[in-house]
């Protein structure tokens, strides 16, 4: 039997799939490109339910609102659901779907306005986790400039009980009782734009993710500074020294190796938020973050005037992994040898806001 | 029973679903529940909480711009459109 490699992509104009022979992930006359689907809606994440095969994608349109899309034949047919994704007649108006997360047999979404559900019937209805919008500090909560949105569901590999959740820009924010309360988890990170800069809550989260094999080992990239928690988010060390930039949106875990990690750092929010110097580059450490390495060997090293956003970074599970990564301006770029050099394999995208890969039999 | 027209990327999301159908109901809300029943999910797609209809769809009842309550007399036409906005 062999192989296919997906990379689904969410854009700003509908999701894509690319499908392609592993063993060409980095060629660019490798790659077919199917789309865009879920009928052009943006669509902020695009991933495959592991555990059924099924594609989802979570998004939302502007005159249609927020719903996840389900495929249970790769793409071929498509249903939507917003059913439950709402905060009541009395509540916000949902927005949009920023995040699906499958958790076993459940599924969570990550919403705008920021919030937590969870389905358990494949994503046809939706149940409000109210404990989140419960926290005290809710009545503070503020948008970033992407929204008031819950982007990042991680849940404890072993403890059911277990999860975090990332707010911007609010913070992150855990459970250890299966969603029923919560607790902010943002000691240590800075919110430069406040008038304290170490509140409880109020900081800009970008993207958090959790070390391979090491649950409590968390990294986060922040509006201000990247960081890493040793304690289940805790606390958190700043891991800025050595990376170009103090702001960036993605970070990526190796998917075996807990103390690697690769980010992808933008100019700064006031300086026009591409990559440092119009230089497109990977950054990787391999130490927790005690020392950097920029990844450029075949990107773009002049006149890159791009943007990666939170989502749009992401592996394949092959050995050695593939590293992809995509722009607000529809590049997509791929490395077969974990990072170590790169081609830019689509092109002429819409803005590409997540990216992830599944391995089918074709 | 009133004439209901629905724009293209509504009825792309509803198998079945045709941009000219028929639909029985007092009010634009008693329509959008029986074009619901019909098409589960239909009426999410055009209301939000409250309900009121979304900030981009706008209705319109024999050309006269109407909402929910707006009452519809048989042999209406009814249209439901997309707002311009967008990029």
């Amino acid at each position: 039997m062999t192989e296919q490699l997906l990379i689904l992509i969410g854009t700003k104009k509908g999701a894509f799939i690319l499908a392609g022979d592993p063993a060409g992930r980095d060629r660019l006359d490798r790659w077919r490109l199917r789309g865009p689907l879920c009928a052009g809606w943006p669509i902020n994440h695009f991933r495959q339910d592991w555990a059924t095969g099924a594609l989802l994608a979570g998004g939302g349109s502007p005159f249609y609102g927020a719903a996840v899309w389900r495929s249970d034949d790769l793409g071929a047919n498509w249903t939507h659901s917003s059913e439950g994704l709402t905060y009541g007649d009395d509540g916000p108006a949902m927005r949009s779907v920023w995040h699906v997360e499958p958790v076993g047999n459940t599924l969570y979404a990550g919403v705008e306005p920021a919030g937590l559900f969870r389905s358990t019937d494949g994503g046809a209805s939706w149940e409000h986790v109210q404990g989140l919008r419960n926290h005290p500090s809710r009545s503070t909560w503020q948008p970033g400039n992407g929204g008031l949105i819950c982007h990042t569901i991680l849940a404890h590999p072993t403890d059911p009980a277990r999860m975090w959740v990332a707010i911007s820009a609010v913070g992150c924010f855990a459970t250890e009782d299966g969603g029923s309360t919560w607790e902010a988890r943002n000691r240590g990170v800075r919110a430069d734009f406040l008038p304290d800069p170490h509140p409880e809550t109020g900081q800009c989260v970008h993207k958090m993710v959790a070390a391979a094999g090491v649950p409590d080992r968390l990294f986060q990239q922040n509006h201000c500074g990247t960081y890493r928690s040793d304690d289940a988010g805790r606390t958190w060390i700043c891991l800025d020294e050595g990376l170009p930039s103090t702001f960036g949106f993605p970070i990526l875990g190796h998917p075996r190796d807990p103390d690697t990690v690769f980010t992808i750092p933008l100019n700064g929010d006031d300086r026009g938020r591409y990559v440092p110097e119009a230089r497109l580059a990977v950054w990787r450490t391999t130490d927790r973050g005690a020392h950097w390495t920029a990844l450029r060997n075949g990107l773009p090293d002049s006149d890159a005037y791009v943007g990666i956003l939170r989502e749009a970074m992401t592996n394949d599970d092959l050995d050695p992994f593939g590293l992809y990564f995509g722009t607000s301006t529809g590049q997509l770029f791929a490395s077969a040898d974990e990072g170590g050099s790169w081609r830019r394999i689509a092109d002429l995208l819409p803005p590409i806001t997540s990216l992830e890969t599944a391995l089918i039999d074709a | 029973m009133a004439v209901v027209v629905l724009p293209r990327s509504l009825v792309v999301l509803f198998s079945g679903a045709d941009r000219r159908v028929t639909a029985d109901g007092t009010t634009v809300g008693e329509l959008i529940d029986a074009l619901d029943r019909r098409w589960p999910g239909l009426r999410d797609r055009l209301c939000d909480q409250g309900p009121t209809l979304r900030e981009f769809i706008n209705v319109y009842v024999d050309g006269q711009p109407a909402d929910l309550g707006s009452a519809v007399a048989p042999g209406c036409t009814v249209h439901i459109l997309p707002a311009v906005a967008g990029g």
